[in-house]
């Protein structure tokens, strides 16, 4: 059983419009790198150059936040779910979202 | 009951009987309500619905820090203002509002942008604060502010069909830094690409927060602290995920380092535009067009590629003639489309994404690239009228 990604929407540019993902591993890492690996586009969003996640870039396991797991390491179970939540500013104004 | 809490009149009885009669709320919680002031970040989309629900509860005292005018394009979700208040100020267009939904209600207006010298001083005289702005460096500054003052953070956030919502900064839970230590640096995402916003999304968003502002103020029910709600208005979905207070978080951590409010805008990486108009030259440059100059390129026969980098919704609604759409986001794989023998104008809606869009086709080896300044709202400003502006 794969395991699903929810991609928030300002990152939905990035995997054709889909807002979930199904992908495969045994580690929150290797879903990830499942994720990057189809959808290239979106390394340089979730990743800095060295290859570490961003720490803008929220990644739960769950409703779990994986900094307070094993981070990458975390191991996933069967029917599990990752939800990638950036942080967004928009609100009040115009040009909306300003998602920067 | 509690002698301090300001008393109700018959009219206000009348008015909130629909609070009385249940025992959650009763005398004392209207009361508790009449006594509670709520600060709004913002008179917009998240600080209408927000504001006209806590007036009609019979919020004690609202107050906006804006210093906006009402467009036209708020009209789609910023019910606190309506078409005749158009060119109106925001803060004088809510108080109207609001007066008119409930006189009981007390409304400040600050006209000011919130900002590092009056935050602090804005935000201790009311109970809770109503995030409803719509940038990072305002985002951090809210937090800090209250993490500082000790005001809960009734926090909200809108992006196209999802919205974000939480409460932050109280005392045992965590704070906005918490979850975000820090920014996005700027531009790594494109900015205005992706950008609007469906219209009722900040309906729900604005009306979670201030739910939480009535919870709070009350002190019943179960307040959205450490935990993060996330809306998915095309899915009609809600999901909570956890958010735990760090300990190492540099504002509400057991060891903080910042103990003062700082640069914002520095924090966030965003430096000031340089002055054009300072340089040599008036406001010509090598990297800059204004729609002028290429109405008389276009005019003297001259055949500039015009690449429109903005998204295919937009370009329905208005185009410079002879343009060639390719988004922002789908450049990168298909530049190659792009003639290397002619001289590229780039153009979007007001000139900050085909100003990365010309950065990143200079990174690809394009030498002769001009961004139109002001975007399509400029050349419909000065060249061409005939089309709608959005």
């Amino acid at each position: 059983m794969p395991n699903t990604i929810h991609i928030p929407t300002p990152l939905r540019p990035f995997t054709d419009k889909k807002e979930s993902v199904d992908v495969s591993g045994v580690t929150v890492g290797e879903l990830l790198v499942d994720l990057t690996t189809r959808y290239q586009g979106l390394r340089k969003h979730l990743y800095t150059d060295e290859g570490k996640l961003r720490n803008f870039v929220n990644v739960y396991l769950n409703d779990e936040d994986i900094r307070y797991l094993q981070r990458e390491q975390t191991p996933v179970k069967p029917g599990d779910s990752l939800s990638i939540v950036p942080s967004v500013a928009g609100g009040a104004y115009e040009v909306g979202g300003s998602w920067q | 009951m509690n002698q301090e809490l300001p008393n109700l009149s018959a009219d206000e009885i009348k008015r909130y009987s629909r609070h009385l009669i249940m025992p959650e709320v009763g005398m004392d919680g209207q009361r508790r309500i009449k006594a509670g002031s709520v600060l709004c970040i913002g008179a917009g989309g998240l600080g209408s619905p927000a504001a006209m629900y806590l007036a009609a509860a019979g919020i004690g005292r609202l107050g906006f820090v804006d210093f906006d005018v009402v467009d036209f394009s708020n009209l789609q979700r910023q019910l606190l203002h309506g078409t005749s208040s158009v060119g109106l100020s925001k803060n004088e267009s809510a108080k109207r509002r609001v007066n008119d939904l409930n006189p009981h209600v007390q409304v400040d207006t600050y006209e000011t942008m919130l900002s590092s010298d009056n935050a602090l001083e804005l935000f201790k005289d009311y109970d809770v604060i109503l995030d409803g702005t719509d940038n990072f460096p305002t985002r951090y500054l809210v937090n800090d502010a209250c993490v500082l003052t000790g005001k809960p953070n009734a926090y909200g956030s809108i992006f196209r069909f999802e919205g974000q919502a939480s409460v932050f900064a109280t005392r045992e839970g965590p704070c906005y830094r918490c979850l975000y230590p820090e920014p996005p640096p700027p531009g790594l995402v494109p900015s205005c690409a992706e950008g609007g916003v469906l219209g009722v999304l900040p309906g729900v968003i604005g009306v979670i927060q201030a739910t939480e502002s009535l919870k709070l103020i009350t002190g019943i029910g179960e307040p959205l602290i450490g935990r993060f709600m996330i809306y998915d208005a095309l899915r009609m979905k809600f999901r909570e995920l956890k958010l735990r207070k760090d300990p190492e978080c540099p504002v509400c951590g057991t060891n903080p380092t910042v103990t003062k409010l700082i640069d914002y805008e520095q924090f966030c990486g965003i430096r000031p535009e340089p002055d054009l108009s300072q340089v040599a030259g008036a406001n010509v440059n090598d990297w800059e067009i204004t729609p002028v100059e290429l109405k008389k390129k276009l005019d003297a026969g001259e055949t500039p590629f015009i690449l429109d980098v903005r998204e295919p919704n937009e370009y329905q609604i208005n185009r410079i003639a002879g343009s060639t759409l390719i988004p922002l986001g789908e450049l990168p794989r298909r530049y190659q489309e792009l003639p290397r023998d002619r001289e590229i104008i780039t153009q979007c809606k007001m000139g900050g994404r085909s100003a990365k869009a010309q950065d990143y086709l200079k990174s690809v080896g394009f030498t002769n690239v001009k961004n139109l300044r002001g975007g399509i709202l400029e050349w419909i400003d000065k060249v061409d009228p005939s089309q709608p502006k959005y």
